[in-house]
């Protein structure tokens, strides 16, 4: 092979893109050796089985992956307000808008909204970890190598262009030869395992680990929606998974599952990619409406209505979530009376999110509203959702949906559910736990700046699409007639507003990070409800010294009432700890390694990195580390200066 | 966890060399047996059904009795999603078998569900 058939050449962006990997690496590697962190960096970050580090990790990792996929829609974007510029080619084109879509959704919404369930879901459910540490810790690095495996891909062999749908026989070998298409499914599959994984972990950590008294029914809502999305993941995860495999044994090993030739079924990839998809926007959803319940009861001073009907209602939409998928395709021409049905349970689904909605606005209703950072993101996320959801049933009716599908209306829709949905439930999930992972609050005058200008921009950028897509201009295309051009415009403008927002709350982090105060209190923000709130910040490395016992769901309430903490000295116990291991991140960076020369159809160092995951596994099985203790003492001492007490 | 580990794995190891062997045989049967399709396909689901169950009995837990009893509620939810699976495969991935399409408009791309049938037929001839 010829290296310029390994590196990716002829595009000006793409050299811009590769100089500055090349600038940002040179400059991460030169900090961390003048600032000797690389044993810090190893020691306390890479081979770290601490949920609360983890889920750090996969924040920081989903911010960059938001970069990314920010600045491929900008690009998208600034063509289509310019189409005569040649900013982008068709071929480029394709290229961002499939690596957008992927990125978004599998390595940005699905690892933030994970992260902020490894940091918060422990602590509300009074576990000192995840059930299964190295698991977390496997989960986390199979996530960061696989999303590192799509990145590479337009520098490296060039980008998947089949849509994130990745629609066969578009996709198959024949029409989209070379290793673009590998990198989505060998990318996708390795970060897979990771979810997967997660998945199992924190539905076992729910079930089994938590405080005493905490019964399901008196657990936070953000804890029951990650419940109810482990179950979605789990039972979703398998048919992704099955899907690229046999995708890619049809690309690598030539066999005929999805082709046109051969008696291969190219439809049966969108049947069974969106078996899995489906329940995906579900996975995305979920904890974003837990994250929203919990910052709107906390900022309304008010226990949140309806708490069973909630439950209810996310078991329901979970339930309902497997059995609407036909209607991503309701053109392939199944008939009207498969359509039928898939449209009756896809509008079934506005009814218990429409519950929710009213629940949010009956805990509203004649409450003392405090308008924080976290409790704007949940306000604005209601109307805006709303108008998402709206459109949502207009596309469910699968005799109109003959005249959205694949327009801009589509585009609209999907983008009004899933950013004030996802987007908006990261951000303020982000900044109301902020305190309990890093110490200090954001400012709140720069995170309202960031939210309106993010806001006004979703706005101005998604509002004119529905009347783009209602005037018949189709998605995925890279040029526009001029009569849709004031639209287009708009919507640009909108986009870079949003950039704008983005870009201020980064700004927003370092400006905190450099003047916020410390020692802050463990309820940082003094409308605490549930048990989170209830540890010292920062937040000691077992979490809990010792546990109450948990009578409601508003736990942190019922401990003020009665002058309980999580430090009681009379129940102290040496604490079982897990030892930090490398092994997670060896195990993933070899399975990296195999699934780059399956990319590239190596075979030979493809097994070769296959036998190396078979040895680190051995090696695991064969690990009798029992981890350690930490003694009573020690845990007076650092709960004492956690908490600020001097006396005895 | 002291327990556990001066009890030999055995099972599981029998389990592991077992779905190993029944997934070659599987292989084998539709890559490089003669027998008649139908036949195959029948072969690969009992062997599917005997795979399962060695998962279970195996490493499910599906024997256990007491604290750890056996997950059913899991298993039962499972169940629900492979028939909503299966079933709904067939349910909307079938549209193409059937010629009778209310008034003859035949979409186009139902040949390739089309081709699928018919070549079925040929296949049985080898």
């Amino acid at each position: 092979m010829q290296l310029d058939e390994f590196f990716v050449t002829g595009e000006p962006l793409i050299y811009a893109g590769m100089v500055s990997i090349v600038l940002v690496s040179a400059t991460v590697i030169f900090l961390l050796t003048y600032f000797k962190r690389w044993k810090w960096l190893w020691q306390e970050w890479l081979t770290t089985v601490d949920h609360k580090k983890i889920g750090i990790m996969y924040i920081l990792s989903a911010l960059a992956m938001l970069f990314r996929g920010g600045v491929d829609a900008l690009m998208m974007r600034t063509q289509l307000a310019f189409p005569d510029m040649n900013f982008l080619n068709s071929q480029h084109y394709n290229e961002v808008f499939t690596t957008h879509g992927t990125i978004m959704i599998i390595f940005m919404a699905m690892p933030f909204l994970i992260g902020l369930m490894n940091i918060i879901v422990p602590l509300q459910i009074g576990a000192r970890d995840f059930a299964f540490p190295f698991l977390n810790a496997v989960s986390f690095w199979s996530f960061f190598f696989g999303a590192m495996l799509f990145n590479l891909s337009f520098v490296i062999g060039g980008a998947p262009d089949a849509g994130w749908t990745n629609y066969a026989p578009l996709a198959g070998s024949e029409l989209s030869p070379g290793p673009g298409i590998n990198f989505y499914l060998l990318g996708l599959q390795l970060s897979g395992i990771g979810t997967l994984a997660t998945g199992i972990n924190l539905m076992v950590t729910i079930l089994r680990m938590r405080a005493p008294g905490m019964t399901l029914m008196k657990m936070p809502i953000f804890t029951w929606s990650t419940l109810i999305t482990t179950f979605i993941i789990i039972f979703a995860f398998p048919i992704l998974t099955v899907a690229l495999a046999l995708m890619t044994i049809d690309r690598i090993f030539g066999s005929h599952f999805f082709t046109l030739t051969g008696e291969g079924l190219p439809m049966m990839w969108a049947n069974l990619f969106w078996m899995w998809g489906h329940p995906e926007v579900y996975i995305v959803i979920l904890p974003a409406f837990g994250i929203f319940s919990e910052v709107i009861a906390s900022f309304a001073q008010k226990q949140i209505f309806g708490y069973k009907a909630m439950v209810g209602a996310i078991v329901i939409i979970a339930g309902l979530s497997f059995v609407v998928w036909v209607h991503h395709f309701f053109t392939m021409g199944a008939g009207a009376f498969v359509n039928s049905v898939f449209s009756i349970t896809t509008m079934m689904i506005a009814i218990p999110t429409g519950v929710k909605i009213f629940n949010w606005l009956a805990t509203l209703y004649k409450s003392k509203i405090v308008f924080s950072a976290p409790m704007l993101w949940s306000l604005a996320f209601i109307p805006s959702f709303t108008i998402g959801g709206v459109t949502g049933v207009m596309l469910g009716m699968a005799a109109a949906d003959y005249q959205y599908h694949n327009t801009y209306f589509l585009v609209s829709h999907f983008h009004y559910v899933l950013i004030p949905g996802t987007v908006f439930a990261c951000f303020a999930g982000l900044i109301f736990w902020y305190p309990k992972m890093f110490g200090h609050k954001l400012n709140e005058r720069i995170g309202k700046w960031a939210f309106w200008l993010f806001l006004i921009g979703f706005h101005l950028c998604f509002f004119p699409q529905y009347f783009l897509g209602l005037d018949g201009m189709a998605r995925r295309i890279f040029t526009v007639g001029p009569e849709w051009f004031t639209l287009n415009f708009i919507s640009t403008m909108g986009a870079f507003l949003m950039g704008l927002g983005f870009i201020v709350f980064v700004h927003c982090v370092i400006y905190s990070f450099r003047f916020s105060p410390r020692n802050i209190e463990g309820d940082s923000w003094g409308y605490g409800r549930t048990l989170e709130w209830a540890t010292p910040t920062p937040i000691p490395k077992y979490n809990f010294a010792t546990l109450p016992e948990i009578e409601s769901h508003d736990a942190l309430i019922d401990m003020k009432e009665k002058g309980q903490t999580t430090f009681d000295r009379d129940k102290l116990e040496p604490i079982h700890m897990p030892s930090y291991t490398g092994q997670p991140f060896i195990m993933a960076a070899i399975m990296f390694f195999a699934s780059f020369a399956l990319v590239f159809e190596w075979i030979t160092l493809a097994v070769i990195g296959l036998v190396g995951i078979i040895v680190m596994m051995i090696i695991r099985s064969f690990d009798y580390d029992e981890g350690y203790h930490i003694e009573v003492d020690e845990i007076i001492e650092t709960e004492k200066k956690a908490r600020g007490m001097t006396d005895e | 966890m002291e327990k556990k580990q001066d009890k030999y794995p055995i099972n599981h190891i029998i389990g592991f060399a077992l779905s190993i062997t029944l997934t070659i045989i599987a292989a084998w049967t539709a890559l490089s047996s003669d027998l008649p399709v139908m036949w195959i396909i029948i072969a690969i689901m009992a062997l599917a059904v005997i795979q399962a169950g060695i998962q279970l009995f195996m490493f499910m837990h599906i024997t256990e009795r007491g604290a750890t009893h056996a997950p059913w509620n899991m298993m039962f939810h499972a169940f629900v999603i492979a028939a909503i699976v299966v079933a709904g495969s067939l349910f909307t991935m079938s549209f193409g078998f059937t010629h009778d399409h209310g008034g003859g408009d035949h979409e186009d791309n139902s040949g390739g569900a089309e081709s699928h049938e018919e070549s079925h037929d040929d296949h049985e001839g080898h």
